[in-house]
């Protein structure tokens, strides 16, 4: 099979790499939407201990809040449960402007 | 997520396995399922479901909070004649994103040049198919009419119960392929879930409107698809 852009930017694949590599790395997932969401549940967004990240987990609007989220649960290693939405308060600052509801989920790999 | 959980996950996907990731939400203890593993009570029942559905989603069992993230293997089309027909399905379906393979084992049909940028195989297909055997998550397109190309194909798409199994040919073309199949052991069950004549009923004339019929009939069987049983 011809390897395609998804395999090279296939998350999970990129989570071995990366740990491969003797990288920190946690992996963040979509796990439950409410309204219009811009990723489906299951989607990733893996990161490492330097910040870098592939794949999302919604349409760019709240990666960055993820990102420094992760940051913690790579020190820590405790998983974390991560909601973002217009109802939040901090919506004007990460929040959803489709008007969707989104839970993610960050977990450390190792 | 246990290292050891994440490389068998991706193991399972690469080799077009149907696996879930299950997180237990509470306490973060994670496990890989794959299909046809036992998983007993109200959770095996909600496993069960997502295999059949391929939605992720959260599940409660047994007075715990699950999150299970379903991996299915990503649809295929494996397409049996280098033909006119393929060269049109063969460009549709990469917009339409599917992985697809064209196999012909006549090397006047199967060249380099009316299929540029395809992944194209000239040889038999029983030949071909034994490196990369189809699965439940394969259509299977026969349009050579030629019964030494198209049946061993044809046989093993039913057996290996794709999700799409296609052949061309009139409706006499198809009354005899029917008499081989089932010569070859199938019911006649199986038989009927061949798509022949092959495609939506569109009235497609020219080589290329047959094409969309095809890959519409095949897009139609994928998304409406019965929750299937158990996959073998």
């Amino acid at each position: 099979m011809n390897e395609t852009a998804d395999d090279v930017l296939d998350p999970l694949a990129i989570a071995e790499r990366w740990m491969d590599d003797g990288r920190m790395v946690a992996l963040a997932t979509v796990v439950e939407t409410w309204g219009s969401a811009p990723r489906p549940v299951g989607s990733h967004l893996v990161i490492d201990g330097e910040g870098n990240f592939h794949g999302s987990v919604s349409g760019g609007c709240v990666e960055g809040a993820v990102i420094s989220e992760a940051m913690d649960v790579i020190s820590d290693g405790e998983p974390r449960m991560l909601e973002f939405g217009v109802a939040d308060e901090t919506a004007w600052r990460v929040g959803l402007s489709c008007g969707g509801r989104i839970r993610v989920y960050v977990e450390r790999v190792g | 997520m246990d290292p050891y959980l994440l490389r068998k996950l991706n193991r399972e996907r690469a080799a077009r396995r149907a696996v879930i990731h299950l997180t237990d939400l509470g306490d973060g203890r994670d496990r890989v399922i794959c299909e046809g593993d036992p998983v007993a009570g109200p959770l095996g029942e909600a496993v069960a479901a997502a295999f059949r559905s391929g939605k992720s989603g959260i599940a409660e069992a047994d007075g715990r909070t699950f999150f299970l993230n379903v991996h299915l293997p990503p649809a295929r089309i494996v397409v049996i004649g280098a033909v006119h027909i393929s060269q049109a399905l063969a460009q549709m379906a990469k917009i339409a994103g599917f992985d697809i393979a064209v196999i012909d084992p006549r090397t006047a049909f199967a060249t380099e040049e009316r299929f540029a940028g395809i992944d194209l195989v000239a040889d038999w297909p029983e030949d071909v198919l034994k490196g990369r055997p189809l699965d439940a998550y394969t259509a299977l397109v026969a349009v050579t009419h030629d019964p030494k190309i198209d049946d061993v194909p044809l046989s093993q798409a039913l057996s290996a119960d794709c999700f799409y199994i296609g052949a061309l040919g009139s409706r006499k073309t198809h009354a005899r392929r029917v008499e081989r199949l089932t010569a070859l052991g199938h019911t006649e069950a199986e038989i009927g879930r061949i798509s022949a004549p092959i495609g939506l009923d569109i009235g497609a004339a020219s080589p290329a409107e047959i094409a969309v019929a095809i890959l519409g009939d095949i897009i139609q069987h994928l998304r409406r698809r019965a929750l299937r049983g158990t996959a073998a």
